[in-house]
């Protein structure tokens, strides 16, 4: 057991993993000799050598492609895009051959393959470098999506999507990286994917969030009797989990940084309402990100949840 | 003008030319020092990708444009921004975060943005601005105007699907473009060897059909002459051309400092290309020429000191955006029903 960060933890997982089967591979730009833009990958090139941990041109497309192909080869490529809004650039391999090479190959081939990329405002470059877009991920079928939000998790669910044999996308909050230092196992431990994790148990209100915003929905609710759930998996994300709180709780309040039309709340809700609407107290509540582009700092205080946004929000459903 | 053609061996070439070509590269150089200097300061509220080390090559296109032609620049744009024509103002609030800069406060140094004088773009994507580009020519081609569209990128874009999709198209319609690589050697830390196997990206030209040039980016005249070249072959109809123009960024990927210090390149490279410095060179030709004296060049020194103090001045001044602007320029406004 040792104390790690976010960034420590995840690097733990690839070596780990690296370690216990030959066929993992890291290829990104910059992750072999710089060790990453946020250094989540050092010492790997050193440990596993350029054969399994590739520099590529600055080719978004090219990496994610490449990476399709060692996956529907048998490897189990772990690709890193330097940012979320990079990845746009790649969107054409992942939504068009790697979520569908299953379904498309009649289960003869799959894509065993992880994109790990820092999503999320935090750094305070503004936009293309603080994206949450994590809904448009969860939209295609054929893609899995984890967000964790703690060392602990963030190790044990990476090493899960490295061993999962379908394609999955494992955003990294920036801002987390370093801000956190926790207990990690030494040792070989995994955490599910498709499970949520209660935080805190409570009565009153049931809080759904996952990321970065997790811990400010947490210390939102201070003062609240709130069960405070972290859904670490959105696709597929754990149902059960949040309709057993919200049955004994009655009120349910989704917290994320990413827009709120169509921002994967949206999802949250809809399970909700659809089956379990008879158990609600009061209305459901989203507190989210704008409709607009992530601006420079200034304003970026202003479109992330703040505190002050998400206790209203657990105000109201409980005075309703 | 005879005298002109005489001493400096191109009929465009004239004693002003030079001398406004040194004072853009001089400008833009002490631009970017004073970001150097401000950065520490905290008050900036974006990362800085300074080009401090490339100035001839902004410098020498931009004078060959005009000021209704078009420019796609990238995230290392500050320069490309100058010699097309912005105000510093507009680029300094921006980079502090003020409502007076050129995107409101909202984008930052690298969504740098100037309609008014053809500066259509930048974005932090690599090679995002070459099919943009390529439409915008293409627009202008369909319109029938004689309008250029010049796309500044790295030889990091040579990396990415993006240039050749759009180099082919733009060849095959003969489009008005000039895709100017400005090759520093660099991806972020990766060198070019690291990258390509070829080591030539203006060969990539002939793959195209298209006209490819490699020249000394470093050598205000040489880019003037060569961006000249395809600026007025592509304005008459001749198609696209690939100028790979070879230089070198002194400071790191991104921010005020040397990036030698982090082991990211050898300070060798960098002492190597500080001698070549491209100010430097167009200063030594002046005054070996005999075009300007030293005082004068020191007036022009003197006046870009005050044009940048005013900057400064004006960016810290101003206000940042109201809170109503974060939900601004999203979509059209909502015209008032009937």
């Amino acid at each position: 057991m040792g104390k790690l960060n976010i960034v420590g933890a995840i690097n733990s997982a690839l070596f780990e993993e690296m370690g216990r089967d030959s066929d993992v591979i890291i290829i990104g730009e910059d992750v072999g000799r710089d060790g990453g833009v946020f250094r989540v990958t050092e010492g790997l090139l050193e440990r596993f050598g350029p054969d399994r941990v590739i520099d590529t041109p600055l080719s978004e497309l090219g990496i994610i492609g490449a990476a399709v192909g060692l996956a529907a080869y048998g490897m189990k490529p772990v690709a890193e895009i330097q940012f979320m809004g990079f990845l746009y650039a790649g969107l054409e391999q992942i939504f068009s051959h790697a979520a569908r090479i299953r379904s498309r190959s009649r289960g003869r081939f799959s894509v065993p393959m992880v994109i790990r990329t820092p999503y999320g405002i935090g750094i305070k470059p503004p936009e293309l470098h603080s994206e949450s877009s994590e809904a448009l991920f969860c939209h295609m079928p054929g893609i899995k999506v984890v967000v964790p939000s703690t060392p602990y998790n963030a190790k044990g669910l990476l090493k899960s999507a490295i061993r999962d044999p379908d394609t999955v996308l494992f955003m990294e909050p920036s801002r987390l990286y370093r801000s956190i230092k926790a207990d990690v196992p030494d040792g070989d431990y995994v955490v599910p994917l498709g499970r949520a994790s209660i935080l805190q148990e409570g009565k009153d209100l049931t809080v759904v969030s996952w990321g970065t915003m997790l811990h400010k929905a947490a210390e939102a609710a201070e003062g609240f009797d709130a069960e405070i759930i972290d859904l670490m998996t959105l696709k597929p994300f754990d149902e059960e989990a949040i309709l057993t709180s919200v049955k004994k709780t009655g009120r349910l309040v989704i917290v994320h940084e990413a827009p709120r039309i169509a921002g994967f709340g949206a999802e949250v809700a809809a399970l909700v309402a659809e089956e379990a609407i008879e158990y609600l107290k009061a209305p459901i509540l989203r507190v989210a990100g704008f409709e607009a582009v992530v601006p420079m700092a200034r304003l970026e205080d202003f479109y992330m949840p703040s505190l002050e946004r998400i206790k209203k929000a657990y105000e109201r459903v409980m005075r309703y | 003008m005879k005298e002109d053609i005489l001493k400096y061996g191109l009929p465009t070439l004239t004693r002003k030319t030079l001398i406004d070509m040194y004072a853009m590269m001089l400008r833009i150089r002490m631009f970017e020092e004073r970001i150097v200097d401000l950065y520490p300061e905290q008050e900036m509220k974006c990362p800085v990708h300074l080009c401090i080390g490339q100035e001839a090559i902004a410098t020498g296109v931009c004078l060959n444009l005009r000021k209704d032609d078009y420019v796609f620049s990238n995230h290392r744009g500050h320069g490309h921004a100058l010699a097309k024509g912005s105000a510093m103002r507009p680029l300094m609030a921006e980079f502090y975060g003020k409502v007076t800069g050129c995107s409101r406060g909202k984008g930052g140094s690298m969504h740098i943005i100037d309609v008014e004088n053809g500066i259509l773009g930048t974005s932090a994507i690599v090679a995002g601005g070459i099919p943009m580009g390529v439409g915008a020519a293409l627009a202008s081609s369909i319109r029938k105007e004689d309008r250029v569209t010049v796309i500044f990128f790295g030889d990091g874009a040579y990396d990415e699907g993006a240039l050749y999709e759009s180099f082919n198209f733009a060849s095959l319609k003969k489009l008005p473009v000039v895709f100017f690589c400005e090759n520093n050697f660099y991806a972020t830390n990766s060198h070019q060897s690291a990258r390509q196997s070829a080591c030539r990206i203006s060969d990539a030209a002939s793959a195209f059909d298209s006209h490819g040039v490699c020249i000394d980016g470093n050598d205000a005249i040489e880019v003037y002459k060569a961006a000249e070249d395809s600026i007025n072959r592509a304005r008459k109809g001749g198609g696209p051309s690939l100028i790979e123009a070879k230089t070198y960024r002194w400071k790191g990927h991104v921010g005020p400092d040397a990036d030698y210090e982090k082991g990211c390149r050898p300070k060798e490279e960098l002492l190597y290309w500080m001698e070549r410095c491209p100010v430097k060179v167009m200063r030594e030709f002046i005054l070996s020429r005999n075009a300007a004296t030293k005082d004068e060049l020191a007036e022009i020194a003197a006046s870009i000191t005050d044009e940048i103090d005013d900057a400064v001045k004006f960016a810290k001044e101003s206000e940042y955006p109201p809170l109503s602007d974060l939900l601004t320029d999203v979509y059209a406004p909502v015209k008032e029903p009937l």
